[in-house]
């Protein structure tokens, strides 16, 4: 196990870097956008002066590489700083934005990650069936057309036609767990429905890979049931590649959602970081941005160490 | 009967009397079709209820809003800044200036100085009593060298400002301005308590008749009524949800589903459709707002005003207002005045499409084989790019070329807009016509988009300001108006309406095309039947 935990210091002190490397790249993203905070705020309604007063007491006018510094000097005192657009802590703004962010994801992985594994189990049980069929078509088409089109239409029948779930999904303080909870179902089967072709593949190609194997032929001539072959020997050495993908699926469903979160009215981070750009509110950028690659990272990370307990050839390398 | 569904609608939107609706339905031979609730209704209309919570789905909210008066850029901060907060003067419906923290004004009769008596009693939701020190603070926040106001360039006439007592302030001006109330009666120039500053503000401590709960930029707003609302007669709901939702589809559905009361910027490709649901009013309103295209007249070939006559001829309107708006809105008449408008010229003849016309001003000007270059993106107004295709089709039939430069919408306003030579624009218009012709066609105006210098149309603007006397200011006016549609850098192709949709449980009184949401003003104004 020690190769392990070799491995995870290893990477987490490459993700740091990373993370420093792509505050630097977003820092000069927004940088090079045409304008800067006080034009995009005062918009039609700028007038030279205000705009340089704007700058002044937001210290827009001094240069880029002395702000960028002390933005990571603050950081590094675990600052995120203040939004430049209505001075309110980054923290106040991303906190709760991004605990509606991981609620989300966590519901409709919840959801569709037993789902797709499953349904990829019964796939490779009745390979070429009809029934594999069916169930390859359906997710695929789901996963073809766009999000907001399946929003849309989870929408017309389930919210508008049936009035069974909301149209759309502000949660706030003001409600209990199981309101929040209903307010969210269509996001989430929008999500789902998303994400499970994905997932489902894998899982399916996977199984399919290993029946080859000659251990599985071995198990077949010991006469064990087919069910039993699939989910007690072919399963667990098909985790590795279905670890990976899952783990894929998990970061979109935490950095990809913003459409989702448009059309279900959804308080994520994905609207605030699309905001933030557009009125070139950097240190709100920087801190979404930060979050969402240490996500990316954190995932990446626990996927691999993840694959190597489950796959003893790589727990005990010769 | 859609006749008779009309006439309904117009009269629970107020927008024809009761008598005149009667009228009408009589001439039709409908009257034993209506109801006798609906003209009940109306009687009822006439004493709000109190109660219920109003939730408003809104358009432009965006999470970098914030509640300071100087930068309030969005719908969403300027509707709930109104339920908050109030100015010192009212904009009504008809758009007349009437008392609203100040009790009464009058000026020197040069209209140079000008004394407003506040309102005596007046609370904020802290407590303390607003005095005339609450009132030059907030004024004087969008003045100054640290200014960061988007009012900045309208305050500009003012010298000083100083109180007389608790309850009076003087308004010193740099020239005469009889329309200097209506200034005050902006949505920026809402009065907070002295001292005020930084994110205090986001705490939206006002004197308004609902008192802000929480406050997320981009996301929401929660109000309660201000039990001790001074305005009699106004504020009737227990609590207002303001909701960002700036997809038109979630605002829609949330609407039909009955999530929210109120929707504004209605999806003009299925307004019909919405209109035929029984719970849901609709409104289209023709305010001030209308779409300019500025050319600049600095730059060849648009100095010379046989080029801009033909652009102008080159436009065809009512395609643009079918096409575009899909017949929400007017035609203009190549100047800002809006039919709303007080002083509005309306025997002013009404500029026609005319490709020949257009091609015998643009051949005098030697410009056929020029090439225009028009600058547009959706930023400028919605379909504007649209418009600028179409525009170049017409323009077509008269031998004019005209090549649409497609914009990015990111950084519009600061890239576009004033710097390119011909460009899609949008203006929400000004309730008072000096303001208007002020703040975009004066010469050296900041926002002046065409850079416009027409030595008549700067002396009239001057006179007109400083002119009481009702009549002799709307000659002035009516020949500014001319002179703007015949010499001015810019088209004003057309006036769009505010097409905005309610729950038919919502009652209210005429609404105002002063703003969008009646008038920003539909937390105070409306109530549930």
């Amino acid at each position: 196990m020690g190769s392990v935990f070799r491995l995870i210091v290893k990477r987490i002190g490459m993700g740091i870097l990373t993370l420093f490397a792509i505050s630097i790249i977003f820092f000069l993203g927004v940088e090079a956008l045409p304008g800067d905070l006080a034009e995009e705020i005062l918009g039609q309604n700028a007038l030279p002066e205000t705009v340089a007063a704007f700058r002044k007491e937001l210290k827009l006018d001094l240069p880029p590489h002395e702000r960028y510094v002390a933005w990571l000097g603050d950081l590094l005192q675990g600052d995120l700083g203040k939004s430049l657009a209505n001075g309110r802590p980054v923290v106040d703004l991303v906190g709760w934005r991004f605990a509606n962010t991981l609620f989300l994801a966590a519901s409709a992985a919840v959801i569709a990650v037993p789902l797709a594994i499953l349904l990829g189990i019964i796939a490779a049980l009745y390979r070429n069936s009809w029934f594999d069929r069916a169930i390859s078509v359906a997710t695929l088409s789901t996963i073809s057309f766009p999000e907001f089109f399946v929003a849309y239409i989870l929408i017309a029948l389930l919210s508008v036609q049936l009035i069974i779930f909301p149209s759309i999904s502000n949660i706030n303080d003001q409600m209990s767990f199981w309101q929040k909870i209903h307010a969210i179902v269509l996001p989430c089967l929008t999500l789902t429905l998303v994400v499970v072709a994905h997932m489902m593949r894998q899982t399916r190609a996977a199984i399919i890979n290993i029946l080859a194997s000659p251990f599985i032929e071995m198990a077949r001539l010991k006469g064990i049931k087919r069910t039993r072959v699939i989910v007690m020997h072919a399963f667990p050495n098909a985790l590795s590649p279905v670890i990976n993908v899952i783990a894929i699926n998990l970061a979109y469903l935490v950095v990809g959602v913003v459409i989702v979160e448009v059309v279900f009215v959804y308080p994520g981070l994905g609207q605030l970081m699309v905001d933030s750009v557009s009125k070139r509110d950097i240190p709100v950028v920087l801190a979404c941005g930060l979050i969402f690659a240490s996500i990316y990272i954190g995932l990446n990370l626990t996927a691999d160490v993840l694959s190597i307990i489950s796959n003893p050839r790589l727990r005990n390398p010769r | 009967m859609p006749k008779l569904e009309l006439l309904q609608r117009l009269l629970s939107e107020g927008r024809i009397t009761r008598r005149e609706f009667i009228a009408r339905v009589s001439a039709l031979g409908l009257m034993v079709a209506v109801s006798p609730a609906l003209l009940g209704g109306t009687a009822k209309a006439a004493t709000p209820k109190k109660g219920g919570r109003f939730i408003i789905g809104i358009t432009g909210g965006s999470t970098t809003d914030s509640m300071d008066p100087a930068t309030l850029t969005s719908n969403m901060n300027q509707n709930v800044n109104w339920q908050i907060r109030n100015s010192l003067v009212e904009i009504d419906h008809n758009f007349n200036a009437i008392p609203e923290l100040a009790e009464s004004w009058g000026s020197t009769p040069d209209a140079k100085v000008w004394t407003f008596k506040l309102r005596k009693g007046v609370d904020f939701h802290n407590g303390k009593t607003m005095t005339a020190e609450d009132v030059i603070f907030s004024i004087n926040h969008h003045l100054g060298e640290k200014s960061k106001s988007a009012a900045k360039g309208y305050l500009k006439s003012i010298d000083n400002i100083k109180a007389d007592g608790k309850h009076e302030v003087i308004f010193e001006l740099s020239g005469g301005s009889a329309d200097f109330p209506f200034i005050l009666g902006d949505y920026h120039l809402t009065i907070c308590p002295a001292g005020t500053k930084g994110p205090e503000f986001e705490k939206g401590i006002g004197t308004g008749g609902y008192i802000l709960e929480s406050w997320e930029p981009g996301v929401r707003a929660f109000s309660k009524r201000n039990p001790n609302y001074w305005k009699k007669g106004r504020a009737h709901f227990d609590e207002i949800e303001t909701l960002s939702i700036t997809d038109t589809n979630a605002r829609t559905n949330a609407l039909k589903t009955g999530q929210i009361n109120y929707m504004d910027r209605v999806e003009l490709k299925t307004v019909h459709l919405l209109k035929k649901m029984p719970a849901v009013n609709v409104s289209a309103i023709t305010g001030t707002a209308h779409y300019t295209i500025p050319m600049r007249l600095d730059q060849s070939p648009y100095g010379d005003n046989n080029v801009r006559m033909a652009l102008k001829l080159a436009v065809d309107r009512e395609e643009l207002l079918k096409q575009i708006l899909r017949g929400y809105g007017e035609p203009g008449n190549d100047h800002p005045i809006a039919p709303v408008n007080k002083f509005h010229a309306k025997d002013l003849e009404q500029r026609k499409y005319d490709p020949d016309k257009a091609k015998f001003y643009m051949k005098k000007a030697g410009m056929l084989d020029h090439v225009f270059n028009l600058h547009a993106a959706d930023a400028a107004f919605a379909g504007a790019v649209d418009a600028a295709v179409l525009m170049k089709e017409q323009a077509k039939k008269a031998g004019i070329n005209i090549n649409v430069v497609r914009e990015p919408d990111d950084g519009y306003w600061s890239n576009v807009w004033m710097k390119k030579e011909w460009c899609m624009c949008y203006w929400g218009g000004r309730p008072i016509e000096d303001m208007m012709f002020s703040v975009a066609y004066s010469a050296g105006a900041p926002w002046n988009d065409t850079l416009w210098d027409n030595k008549r149309f700067n002396e009239l603007l001057i006179n007109a300001r400083a002119e009481l006397d009702t009549d002799k200011r709307r000659k002035i006016y009516e020949e500014m108006q001319e002179i703007c549609r015949n010499d001015g850098g810019t088209v004003v192709p057309m006036y769009n309406q505010m097409v905005e949709a309610s729950s038919a449980k919502l009652a209210h009184g005429p609404i105002s095309g002063h703003m969008a949401l009646d008038g920003m003003r539909n937390g105070e104004r409306w109530w549930f039947a």
